[in-house]
């Protein structure tokens, strides 16, 4: 079998999933599938009933799937990509989790984000932060230019 | 569904999760214990898939939404593959808590097909 841990480690050291960084991409991906199932449910069986909370599901559900390959991808470009997604997850579970703990009315139908993610076992609530820590520490290195002198 | 079997299940998912990922902290790369371990949790996958397929015909209905409970069966088989297929690629010890997760999100899984299946109405 081929050892790949002697592969050439150069390329990958440019990408944001080196160590623990992986299991946040895996969680992340867990999280894109589950906002992503919830709401292929939501919307081909009773979109009707709130098409609001089932739209926003929808576009939560595609945010956490930029969010992954933003995580995943290299570069300055992908990187604000991250920022910007995770961030905007940030203020989606606080928005709609403070909103569906005191109005409960306006949210009668779940979404990914009510009571602070508490149908996800407030994963959407944490996931976010550890991104932006991990994003915070882990800038992307701008390319060297090797061949200039 | 079988309640007896989706419980024993259930435990499964939740034991292999938390093996891979208390193996994983113990900085283990991915093993044939911890790639069996997921191989298992798909196993079971695949023989709740087809007692969720044969039992309407004997009468074991269930009482929630039958497309929820099958977005959430084809999304958890999905998981160990995947995880599985990531160990492979990447031996590392984080490979093995991502094994470790993926196991433990098919438990979630798993729980809530059953309340899909026994407590909820449609």
């Amino acid at each position: 079998m081929i050892k790949l841990q002697n592969a050439p480690s150069q390329a990958r050291a440019k990408t944001r999933m080196s160590g623990v960084g992986r299991v946040l991409v895996a969680v992340y991906g867990v999280l894109a599938l589950a906002a992503t199932g919830r709401s292929f449910v939501q919307i081909v069986s009773k979109f009707d009933e709130a098409p609001l909370a089932y739209a926003l599901s929808a576009l939560a559900a595609v945010v956490y799937i930029v969010a992954t390959i933003a995580l995943v991808r290299p570069g300055v470009v992908w990187y604000r990509v991250a920022w910007a997604t995770i961030a905007f997850e940030f203020t989606g579970v606080i928005v709609v989790g403070a909103l569906s703990v005191m109005m409960p009315g306006l949210f009668p139908h779940d979404t990914v984000w009510s009571g602070f993610g508490r149908g996800y076992l407030f994963i959407p609530l944490v996931v976010p932060v550890l991104g932006m820590w991990w994003l915070a520490t882990h800038r992307p290195v701008p390319p060297v230019a090797t061949g200039a002198v | 569904m079988i309640e007896w079997f989706t419980w024993v299940q259930l435990a499964v998912a939740v034991a292999a999760g938390v093996l891979c990922i208390v193996l994983g902290f113990a900085r283990r790369v991915p093993s044939d214990l911890t790639i069996g371990a997921l191989a298992l949790v798909e196993a079971l996958l695949v023989v709740q898939l087809i007692v969720a397929i044969l039992a309407p015909g004997f009468g074991n209905e269930p009482t929630g939404s039958v497309l929820e409970f099958y977005t959430y069966l084809i999304s958890a088989l999905l998981l160990p593959p995947a995880a599985a297929f990531w160990a492979l690629l990447e031996r590392n010890r984080w490979s093995t808590v991502i094994l470790g997760v993926a196991a433990l999100a098919v438990g979630v899984m798993v729980y809530r097909m059953l309340q899909i299946w026994t407590v909820q109405p449609a």
